[in-house]
């Protein structure tokens, strides 16, 4: 089967600087693909390139297995993308917005409504789009990335600046565009715990390289939460916990042992106190991006 | 041609509620109701010359053409291709726009095609209202006698020319509105060109033809008229040639520009 979307050892530069750097995406169709890094990793260049916003080399990048060069107009069809901030015509409102996007891609008006409906901009249908709040403007630009009920979806962080409501309506609608519609949904962003509760594949970028790239369970393989440990002696802790075969790291005075049941911690807690050890706190922790991204590279 | 068509019909949509479409249709009006009313007001003044009807129409229009080529006319085709890329530099639409699935070369005439189309419709306006509003004076003042002579082919004939003159001007200061998002760097070079233009044609410069700028008040000058009126003028002359061969060159060059850049 054909992947939604490949890239093969892609590469782009913007005057010196390597922003995208042999990068591999394998997009599988169907999927929700979590696009993760922090801030300046490449993402949204490499976004720009899978629309030939920016120059794309022959033979590098694959929509629906067709060369993005030789087929440019014929993949841009079956796509829907929100870059960035949403572009939108400030001047116009919202609902001519839309229909502006409905002349330029041949569809009806009544789609218009629907998906000023389906992001909750009915009310706000008529006033201005530069009047718009932020995440009123990112609704109605999530709404023209799905005007056309592309097949693939390009959304560049569609959550930012929407408030939690509206990041859950997001959320729900991406999966349920997944799930039902059957569509691909490329999404970056660089929250982790964002692309948890949505992907199915995630692909980890930094410095324009890929450093991860698999199924959600794969990645939840890799970030094994942790119990962080307050304790006075930490040293003497770790020799403790070793003893009792816990598994536990110390690394700039904090004592952490692998996650695995909330039994399990209490029985650590008990060997302490019963030595004689002060605990502070015990809590369990997920790791955060930069963790992973920490634990990925050394991996690597 | 179909994506042409539709890139042209959404330009119309989004500018339709903008200044620089209105510009089209109020700057005509403006322009010849001023002048109209100006012959109304003074008919008494100007009816004592005792013009021949003929020369009357001279008169009368050529008060239009003579600011709309000479000054006008530069500056608001300068404004014209400002406008139609500045809609997208100043939304950040770029991006959208090329990532829809239309060619390149679609969207993009499609810009240059609408600010020609806006050109001519205020153009046209300006032939127009000038004929109408000179039946219209003849209506209110008798005397004037506007009805002894029918200027429209020679007007015709002098807008047409006025519209292919100001060709090149468009097709340059479009490639720089397109190059450039800001207001200042296409506008300065637009306002020194046209100044400089001016000044080029006006002193008879023997290359003058060569600057864009200087085309509309060439184009205006009276030598191109044949023996009689009845003949009309050339259009065709040296300048429209250099006119649409910038315009032709431009058009390239800047669609070299777009389909080379990146848009960020
Ligand atoms: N038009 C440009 N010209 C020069 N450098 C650029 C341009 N656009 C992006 N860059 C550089 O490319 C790198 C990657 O930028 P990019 O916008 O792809 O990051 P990102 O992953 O989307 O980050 P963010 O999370 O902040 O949106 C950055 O170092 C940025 O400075
Ligand atoms: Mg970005």
């Amino acid at each position: 089967m054909n992947l939604a979307i490949e890239t093969r050892g892609l590469n782009h530069y913007f005057g010196q600087q390597h922003v995208v750097n042999d990068l591999s995406l394998q997009v599988p169709p169907g999927s929700i693909y979590g696009f993760l890094g922090p801030n300046g990793a490449g993402k949204t260049t490499t976004i720009k390139i899978l629309l030939n916003l920016l120059q794309v080399p022959r033979d590098k990048v694959f929509i629906f297995g067709k060369d993005l060069t030789t087929h440019r107009i014929e993949s841009l069809a079956r796509l829907g993308s929100l870059v960035e901030q949403p572009a939108i015509y400030s001047h116009l409102t919202g609902r001519e917005n839309m229909y502006n996007r409905c002349l330029l891609l041949g569809i009806r008006r009544e789609r218009a409504e629907d998906m000023l409906q389906l992001v909750g901009l009915s009310d706000a249908a008529r006033k201005k789009a530069g009047k718009y709040s932020l995440g009123m403007k990112q609704r109605l630009g999530i709404g023209l990335a799905l005007l056309s009920d592309p097949e693939l979806l390009l959304l560049d962080e569609p959550t930012n600046g929407l408030d939690p409501n509206g990041i859950i309506e997001i959320r729900n609608l991406l999966i349920k565009l997944a799930t039902e519609h059957g569509k691909t949904i490329l999404v970056s962003s660089h929250l982790l715990a964002e692309i948890e509760r949505t992907a199915t594949h995630v692909g980890i970028i930094n410095k324009g390289r890929l450093l991860f790239q698999g199924t959600i369970g794969d990645l939840q393989q890799l970030s094994k939460p942790v119990v962080e440990i307050d304790t006075n002696p930490p040293s003497r802790a770790l020799e403790i916990l070793q003893e009792a075969g816990f598994a536990p790291q110390l690394t700039e005075q904090k004592l952490t042992i692998p996650y695995r049941s909330p039994e399990d911690h209490a029985e650590a807690n008990r060997l302490l106190v019963a030595a004689g050890l002060a605990v502070y706190a015990i809590h369990p922790m997920r790791k955060d991006l930069e963790h992973l991204f920490l634990d990925i590279t050394k991996n690597n | 041609m179909r994506s042409l068509y539709i890139s042209l019909t959404s330009e119309f949509y989004k500018s339709r509620k903008s200044l620089a479409f209105w510009a089209a249709i109020v700057l005509p009006l403006l322009i010849c109701g001023l002048i109209a009313f100006g012959y109304f007001n003074a008919s008494e003044r100007i009816l004592k010359a005792k013009l021949p009807p003929m020369a009357l129409w001279g008169q009368y229009s050529s008060q239009a053409l003579a600011v709309m080529g000479m000054l006008i006319l530069p500056f608001y085709v300068i404004f014209m291709a400002f406008s139609v890329n500045n809609i997208e530099h100043k939304n950040d639409t770029w991006k959208t726009l090329f990532s829809l699935p239309l060619h390149k070369l679609s969207v993009y005439s499609a810009k240059l095609v609408y600010a020609m189309l806006l050109v001519f419709i205020c153009l046209g306006l300006f032939l127009i209202l000038t004929f109408a509003f000179g039946h219209l004076l003849h209506l209110l003042i008798p005397a004037y006698r506007f009805d002894l002579y029918d200027p429209l082919m020679l007007l015709s004939q002098y807008y047409l020319k006025l519209f292919l003159a100001s060709m090149g001007i468009l097709s340059f200061q479009f490639v720089l509105s397109l190059i450039w998002g800001d207001f200042l760097k296409p506008m300065g070079i637009g306002f020194v060109g046209t100044i400089a233009g001016i000044i080029c044609a006006n002193v008879h410069w023997k290359y003058a033809y060569l600057i864009p700028f200087s085309h509309p008040t060439l184009a205006m000058r009276l030598g191109s008229m044949r023996k009689s009126p009845d003949e009309g003028i050339d259009i065709m002359t040296r300048e429209i040639w250099v006119s649409l061969a910038y315009m032709a060159v431009f058009f390239i060059a800047g669609y070299f520009v777009l389909s080379k850049r990146n848009i960020k």
